[in-house]
């Protein structure tokens, strides 16, 4: 019961700062690049608005850097103390990305941070421009690492277990870097992080239309960022297709918790709308949905590219399904068993130096090796991620993002033809889509990670085997700890960014 | 050093001393970041996350040991989620 309250605490203490976290980077990463637009249309017009329109944009974009900056080094601190295991088992494969994320970051921040907001007066307008450019790139480049990281955990390749350290050893650095999972996941990520950046503008510039202040500015700014805003939904929209068709091939449990799907099937549909069915028990004959409204054929060709694929449900990943050739659940946690005795057989043969039983312990552990992980679950229906957060999540995510296209594609339109004037609805209604951003990262990286359970290393290490041996009330300390210092910060960004907004674009 | 290296360091220390100096939200920045720097790594890491493996362990192959040991034998004490 300890263990199982520590690792509950830990897991908690973690989701909690990853997504506060969060709150801070998508808004950097869209951010960053809107303004690089709005200087080079100044550079290239000589039209001093613009200069002006940039630096408002510039001074929110400084506080929600400087809230946010380090709040990712808390999840580096777990990791040494609550995530002892896996920060060893994966010192290696994360040694090298987090080294690059954390010299890059550190180069661009203490060089073209500084040009780009002292030296408006000191450098040509180009250099100034060359900054703000590489300052975008730079921050988007730092999530690349994160994202490489999380990538493998996701879908782990180019590496090998070392028996003899307990380590994921690095086989092939490309392998890593070009995981598929790793690059489908930065662009979908980086999209989201450009929605962000872009309904955060559209939105505060609604708000001046509505207040009549700075309307010429405010309208020049939501021409850029509605048509940022449009593009960049296009290309979340392809990446998220791209995201979900490796789940599909590499994360079959996530992919049918995203969709509750029980009991797979060919031409199996997506649902766009829907409520769970909450008696619904893994194995049982009740239905999925209490009601659902579904797009046909969308999930396997999404899915698979192909209209009629079988695409595995939540009983045939767990219970095994012979036709489709989908291995139950308790073979694998068999083979996994297989997998660790081995191991424990080549640890101990090493230490009385019986080197024939090594080998032959290191040859069963080696043809066993990717089921490893399940040999820990004591339940087949343990690999199923919780089904309710995950399939709600993702489904909030998406109506969310369609929204935003929509929005994004009105408000271009009324501004191209000038008459956007007067529409207070619209206006209201992109000033409050601007949380509802924020909720759709969010609810993205729940279906990401909570999707995924029980594993951290997926196949390979579940949850439960990565936490340290540390005393519940100490995580419970921090976890309030961080609460408290996150809101703080939280509040503090919220109230000097509204006196800014107040200020208005004038003030810069 | 050279005398133009020289030149150049004083301009680089002018033009980021200058920045800080005229700068008016970002002094209410700093001091958040100060204040926060100091909370994370001299409150947080030192009092709260000490590095388990580190504290726990004089070198690389015991702690190897201890993980592999947690791999092998503690699987039966712990829940898995």
């Amino acid at each position: 019961m300890e263990d199982a309250l520590l690792i509950d605490w830990s897991r908690a203490q973690f989701a909690l700062t990853a997504l506060y976290h969060w709150l801070f980077v998508p808004l950097t990463l869209g951010l960053a690049f809107i303004i690089a637009i709005m200087e080079t249309i100044y550079v290239k017009t000589g039209n001093v608005v613009w200069k002006e329109i940039t630096k408002f944009w510039m001074t929110l974009f400084a506080i929600n850097f400087a809230i946010g900056l380090a709040t990712g080094i808390i999840m580096e601190f777990e990791f040494g103390t609550n995530w002892s295991n896996y920060s060893w088992i994966v010192g290696d494969i994360f040694g090298a990305p987090l080294a690059i994320e954390g010299l890059m970051a550190f180069f661009m921040e203490s060089t073209f941070f500084a040009v780009m907001f002292f030296g408006w007066e000191k450098v040509s307008k180009k250099m100034h421009l060359l900054s703000t450019w590489l300052v975008a790139i730079g921050s988007n480049l730092s999530a690349l690492w994160i994202l490489v990281a999380n990538g493998w955990m996701q879908h782990p390749v180019g590496m090998e277990f070392n028996v003899d350290t307990a380590r994921f050893e690095m086989a092939n650095f490309w392998d890593v870097l070009f995981n598929p999972n790793a690059y489908s996941k930065f662009l979908h990520t980086i999209g989201s992080g450009y929605v962000m950046g872009s309904l955060f503008v559209v939105g505060i510039s609604a708000w001046y239309l509505l207040k009549g202040r700075d309307v010429v500015k405010a309208k020049k700014s939501i021409v850029v960022g509605a048509t940022f805003g449009l593009i960049t939904s296009v290309f979340l929209i392809v990446s998220g297709d791209e995201s979900a068709h490796e789940v599909a091939l590499n994360q079959p449990t996530k992919l049918a918790a995203m969709e509750g799907l029980y009991d797979g099937h060919g031409r199996v549909g997506i649902v766009a709308v829907g409520q769970l069915n909450s008696d619904k028990e893994i194995g049982d004959k009740s239905e999925e949905f209490a009601w659902s409204l579904e797009v046909p054929y969308a999930l396997s060709f999404l899915g698979f590219h192909d209209m009629n694929a079988f695409v595995p449900g939540i009983n045939d990943l767990v219970y095994g399904n012979e036709a489709e050739s989908i291995e139950s659940a308790k073979s694998k946690i068999e083979k996994g068993k297989v997998a660790i005795e081995a191991l424990k057989t080549y640890k101990e043969a090493k230490k009385s130096g019986d080197e024939a039983k090594a080998q032959t312990a290191l040859e069963t552990f080696r043809t066993h090796e990717n089921y490893f992980g399940y040999g820990y679950l004591k339940d087949e229906k343990e690999i199923i991620p919780p089904v309710a957060l995950t399939f709600y999540s993702f489904h909030i995510m998406v109506g969310l993002g369609s929204w935003f296209f929509l929005l994004f594609f009105v408000i271009l339109y009324l501004s191209m033809v000038n008459k956007l004037d007067g529409k207070k609805m619209l206006l209201r209604l992109a000033v409050f889509s601007i949380p509802l951003g924020y909720i759709a990262g969010e609810t993205g990286w729940i279906v990401a990670e909570v999707g995924r359970q029980p594993w951290v290393i997926q196949d390979m290490l579940p949850v439960g085997m990565a936490t340290s041996n540390v005393s519940v009330t100490a995580v419970q300390t921090t976890f309030w700890l961080f609460a408290i210092i996150f809101t703080v910060l939280m509040i503090a960004e919220i109230k000097i960014m509204l006196t800014q907004i107040k200020n208005g674009m004038e003030a810069h | 050093m050279t005398m133009n290296m020289v030149i150049k360091l004083e301009k680089i220390f002018q033009f980021y001393l200058e920045g800080f100096k005229n700068m008016r939200v970002g002094k209410t920045l700093w001091g958040i970041i100060g204040i926060k720097l100091f909370l994370f790594f001299f409150v947080m890491k030192i009092l709260f996350f000490p590095n388990f493996l580190k504290e726990n362990f004089n070198n690389d192959t015991q702690r190897a040991n201890h993980i592999l040991n947690e791999l092998t034998t503690a699987n039966l004490t712990k829940e898995s989620k």
